[in-house]
C-alpha cells in the first residue's frame, strides 16, 4: 500500500527561488495511514513549513507532496490543524468555536443549519472527551490556557479530518497540563485513528506519543535521522527504554546543531 | 471587572467626584467674576450664562437641533463609507498600498481649510456642514476597521484557509466580528469629531446652527450667549459619546476581557 502522506525530495524557498530564504531542502518523508509521526529539531528549522506543505497552504518549489494518493495543489479540507497559540475566537462560546470548521467545510457547511443539533451533540461529546464538560457555553477568555488548547484540539477534530497537523500545540503550557494533554491526544488518536504529524521540540513528548520520530536539521531543514518507537502505550516516561530513546534522539539533535 | 470591593462610602465619593469638581469650578468661577469685577462681555458669570440659556431657550434649541441633525447626517455617511473603505483597505493589499498613503495625506489637511471650497460648490448652509462633519469623522472609522482586519492572527488564517474558506467567508466568520471592537471604539471618537466638523463649518459658512448662533452672539458682544452655546455643544457631545460608549459596551463585551475565571 502506498504511504498516506508522501513527501518526496521537496525543496521550498520563501520569496522567490533566487534570493529567498531556503526553508526546506530535499526533504523526504513517508507516513502510513493512521501513523503518529513526530518531527523534532532545533527551532527555525522549517518544521512548521513542512506542515504547511502537507496541508497545501504552501506549494513546494521543487519536489512533490502526495496525500492519500493525490498531488497536493490546494489547501486540503481533510486536514485539521492546531497550533501553539489556541487562537479561539473570543466572540464565540467554546462550543461555537469548536463548531467553526463545520460552518466552512463541505458537505457540512451547507447542511449546518439543518443539522445543527446533531453537530452540537458531537461537539459536546468531543469536549467531554478532552475534559471540558460544562465549559461548552463559556467564552474562551474565561478558560485557562490549557483548557483553550483542549478546545483547540476539539476544533481541529470536529470535521473528522483524516490528517491532524499539530504545530507545537503544547509548547506554551506548564509541564503538568502538557502531560495531561498528551494523554488526551493519545486517547483521541486511539479512538479515531487519524494520521498525525506533530511538530515539537520536546523530545519526551515525541517519544511518548509517536510511532516514528524524525529529526530535522537546522535551516534549511531536512530529515537527517529517524527513530521507531515500539514501546507499548501508554508509555512510562521514566522507564529505562523510554529514557534511552530520548537520550538517543538528544544526541542526534546535538549532532545536528553542531553540524 | 473584578475590582476589589471597596467600602460603599469611598465608592460613592468616587462616583460623585466629577460632579463635585464641576460644581466647585462653577462656584469659583462665579465668585472670581464678582470679586475681580470681570465685565460680563469678557467672562460672564455662570449665573448669567444660565439666564441666557433660559431666556433664549427657543432659538438655542432650534439651532442646536439643526447642528445635531447635520452632525448625525455627516456621521452616518462617515460610518457607512468609513466602514466600507476600512474593509477594502483591510482586505486587499492592493487597495491598502494604493489608498492608505493618500488617505494619510488627505487627513493631514486641516478640514476647516476645505470649507471655503464647499461654499463655492454648494453655497452656505447644511451641505458644507454635513460634508465637513463627514470628512472629519470618517478617517478614524476607516483606519480602525482596517486595523481590525489586518491584525488577524496568521495561524487563524491558516486554519480557515486549510478548511477551504474563501476570502468572503473568512471576512464574514472572522474578519468582521474581529473588527467590531475597533469599529465601535472608533464611533465614540468619530461622533465627537463630527460635532467639531459641523460647528467649524457653521461658524464659517452658515445662517443656522449653534456655531452660527455663537458667531452672531460674538459680533453682538453677547458673551453669555456664546457660553450658553458652548454648554449646549458640550452636553450634546457628551450625550452622543455616552450613547456610543454604551453601544460599544453592549456589542463587544467579549473584547473587554476580565480576568479569566479559571486562569
Amino acid at each position: 500500500m502506498p504511504p498516506f502522506v508522501d513527501v518526496s525530495d521537496v525543496t521550498l524557498t520563501y520569496g522567490g527561488t533566487a534570493s529567498g530564504t531556503l526553508a526546506l531542502e530535499h526533504t523526504t518523508l513517508q507516513i502510513e495511514k493512521g501513523e503518529f509521526v513526530a518531527v523534532v529539531g532545533p527551532s527555525g528549522c522549517g518544521k512548521s513549513t513542512l506542515l504547511k506543505l502537507v496541508s497545501g497552504l504552501h506549494l513546494p518549489s521543487r519536489g512533490g507532496v502526495l496525500v492519500a494518493g493525490q498531488e497536493v495543489s490546494a489547501p486540503l479540507s481533510i486536514v485539521g490543524m492546531a497550533f501553539q497559540n489556541p487562537i479561539m475566537l473570543p466572540w464565540r462560546t467554546t462550543l461555537d468555536n469548536v463548531l467553526l470548521p463545520l460552518e466552512i467545510v463541505e458537505p457540512h457547511a451547507s447542511q449546518f443549519r439543518a443539522r445543527r443539533a446533531e453537530y452540537e451533540t458531537k461537539a459536546r461529546e468531543l469536549l467531554g472527551i478532552v475534559g471540558l464538560d460544562g465549559f461548552a457555553d463559556h467564552y474562551p477568555w474565561q478558560l485557562s490556557g490549557g483548557m483553550q488548547q483542549r478546545a483547540s484540539l476539539c476544533r481541529s477534530l470536529i470535521h473528522e479530518p483524516e490528517l491532524l497537523l499539530l504545530d507545537e500545540p503544547f509548547g506554551a503550557l506548564d509541564a503538568f497540563t502538557r502531560e495531561e494533554l498528551w494523554v488526551v491526544l493519545q486517547r483521541l488518536w486511539e479512538r479515531h485513528k487519524f494520521t498525525v504529524i506533530l511538530v515539537t521540540h520536546d523530545l519526551t513528548e515525541s517519544v511518548f506519543l509517536a510511532d516514528t520520530v524524525y529529526v530535522s536539521s537546522k535551516r534549511p531543514g531536512r530529515i537527517v535521522a529517524s527513530q521507531k518507537v515500539n514501546l507499548p502505550r501508554p508509555r512510562d516516561i521514566y522507564a529505562a527504554e523510554f529514557v534511552s530513546l530520548v537520550r538517543a534522539l538528544k544526541s542526534d539533535i546535538v549532532e545536528v546543531r553542531a553540524a | 471587572m473584578s475590582r476589589q470591593p471597596e467600602n460603599g462610602m469611598s465608592e460613592r465619593l468616587e462616583t460623585a467626584m466629577p460632579w463635585l469638581f464641576l460644581l466647585g469650578s462653577v462656584v469659583v468661577w462665579e465668585l472670581a467674576c464678582i470679586v475681580l469685577r470681570i465685565p460680563p462681555f469678557v467672562l460672564p458669570r455662570p449665573s448669567l450664562v444660565v439666564i441666557a440659556l433660559y431666556e433664549r431657550f427657543g432659538p438655542i434649541i432650534d439651532n442646536s437641533w439643526m447642528t445635531l441633525l447635520r452632525t448625525l447626517l455627516g456621521f452616518a455617511i462617515a460610518v457607512v463609507l468609513g466602514a466600507l473603505l476600512g474593509v477594502a483597505i483591510g482586505s486587499w493589499r492592493i487597495v491598502y498600498r494604493g489608498l492608505y498613503p493618500v488617505l494619510i495625506g488627505f487627513n493631514s489637511i486641516p478640514k476647516v481649510a476645505v470649507v471655503p471650497v464647499f461654499v463655492i460648490w454648494f453655497g452656505i448652509g447644511t451641505i458644507p456642514a454635513v460634508l465637513t462633519a463627514f470628512l472629519v469623522s470618517f478617517f478614524p472609522i476607516a483606519v480602525n476597521v482596517a486595523t481590525g482586519l489586518a491584525t488577524i492572527e496568521p495561524e487563524l488564517l491558516d486554519v480557515m484557509r486549510s478548511l477551504g474558506a474563501k476570502k468572503h467567508k473568512i471576512l464574514m466568520k472572522v474578519g468582521l466580528p474581529r473588527a467590531m471592537p475597533y469599529f465601535f471604539a472608533s464611533l465614540k471618537v468619530a461622533i465627537t469629531l463630527a460635532f467639531v466638523g459641523t460647528i467649524i463649518s457653521e461658524t464659517v459658512a452658515s445662517n443656522k446652527g449653534i456655531g452660527y448662533l455663537m458667531m452672531a452672539a460674538t459680533s453682538n458682544f453677547d458673551t453669555p450667549l456664546v457660553f450658553a452655546g458652548l454648554i449646549v455643544i458640550a452636553v450634546m457631545g457628551i450625550a452622543m459619546y455616552a450613547i456610543f460608549a454604551a453601544i460599544e459596551h453592549r456589542m463587544t463585551f467579549w473584547a473587554k476581557r476580565g480576568d479569566g475565571l479559571m486562569a
